[in-house]
């Protein structure tokens, strides 16, 4: 079982090192792939944003209908107030996607194989979280927030708010990983077996033979644990950084917090744009005709 | 390898087949259960089967967790746990 080079986790290619070695950046084999699944998305996306025109092509009306399904889910998931999220959730569910994915190619590695990644992502959910608490009800209002409703539920609170990027790392990290580690036991599995099989025959052609068994017989498992698992863990990521955005950022409600500060800056706008307008005209008075 | 080594592979063996084995019971049978019901509710509701689906992904999710949490205990006793 030592064999099985996924459980050790990415290989390091080379180390780059700061400050006089004080500090070192590990460049695996993730970072690679993540290299290159961002190359790849910025590719399809200056490719799919060309030539934009007003009656649409047979590639438009595709990306059209992409991008409004897209924002159709954000909106019902997180309210229309929220639209703003849709293009982050864009980004985290294709490059979650394709980093799944990219696994397949079996030259670059799965990048969410990788727990740092996973968990980088799942800690800026938390973060925005954190912001939008704090935008909806004020510092001291949000950190009260933990104590309610009785004060003796706070540690459970606390618990709960640190498990939860925990946990949504470890589910996406643990799907992708699993899966792999599950395909390459099969592979050496049906590897021991083609040789059990051809020990028969005279080693000559028992050497050169390939592991006929690993043909054909691991795409089906491929398909659940690869193609399938990874839309679905692409799918959950982004639908639970959706719920959790969207419980502590609620449809603003009349006379909320938000609602106060964006007419008092509606207000101050006016005034402003009206002190303008008076100075304008006075300019226009005094000025020779 | 000598024996007690060979006594530790053992158990981290052993140790990995039955968390995966034990804990991998309880998230299908939450999983199922949960797909029973949302099947339920899609027979009587065809229209808010769209709603019904995302929900039932999403709560489906969330009970995997504590199956992946088996498998990655699984994981480390298989590969970083060294005795």
């Amino acid at each position: 079982m030592d064999n099985l080079d996924i459980g050790t986790g990415a290989k390091v290619y080379f180390r780059i090192s700061l400050f006089n070695g004080a500090m070192a950046i590990d460049v695996t084999q993730t970072t690679i792939s993540l290299f290159a699944v961002s190359i790849l998305l910025i590719i399809l996306g200056i490719v799919c944003g060309r030539g934009l025109t007003k009656r649409p092509g047979k590639k438009q009306v595709l990306v059209e209908k992409g991008v409004s399904a897209l924002y159709n889910l954000v909106e019902t998931t997180m309210g229309k107030h929220n639209a703003k999220y849709a293009p982050y959730i864009g980004t985290l569910f294709l490059s979650s996607l394709f980093g799944s994915l990219i696994g397949l190619t079996k030259i670059f590695r799965s990048t969410t194989a990788d727990l740092m990644v996973v968990l980088g992502w799942a800690l800026v959910t938390t973060a925005l979280c954190w912001y939008e608490g704090i935008r909806n009800n004020g510092f001291f209002k949000w950190l009260k927030g933990f104590a309610e409703p009785i004060v003796f539920i706070l540690p459970i609170n606390i618990i709960s708010e640190v498990a939860q990027p925990i946990a949504m790392a470890f589910r996406h990290f643990g799907n992708i990983a699993g899966g792999g580690v599950l395909m390459s036991i099969v592979y050496a599995a049906l590897a021991a077996l083609s040789t059990m099989v051809f020990k028969g025959l005279p080693a000559t052609i028992a050497s050169v033979m390939p592991p006929v068994f690993q043909i054909g017989i691991p795409a089906v498992l491929s398909l659940y644990f690869d193609l399938f698992s990874s839309l679905i863990q692409a799918f959950v990521f982004s639908l639970l950084t959706m719920v959790y955005i969207s419980t502590n950022n609620p449809p603003p409600a009349p006379g909320s917090r938000v609602v106060k500060q964006a007419e008092k800056k509606a207000k101050r706008k006016a005034e402003k744009e009206a002190a303008k307008a008076a100075k304008t005209a006075k300019a226009a008075k005094t000025a020779p005709v | 390898m000598d024996m007690p080594s060979a006594l530790v592979l053992v158990a981290r063996a052993i140790g990995a087949a039955l968390v995966m084995g034990i804990g991998s019971v309880a998230p299908a049978l939450g999983e199922g259960n949960a797909v029973c019901k949302a099947l339920e509710g899609i027979a009587r509701q065809p229209e808010a089967s769209s709603e019904l689906r995302t929900t039932m992904i999403l709560g489906c999710a969330i009970t995997e967790s504590t199956g992946i949490y088996s498998l990655i205990i699984a994981l480390l006793l298989l590969f970083v746990f060294r005795g």
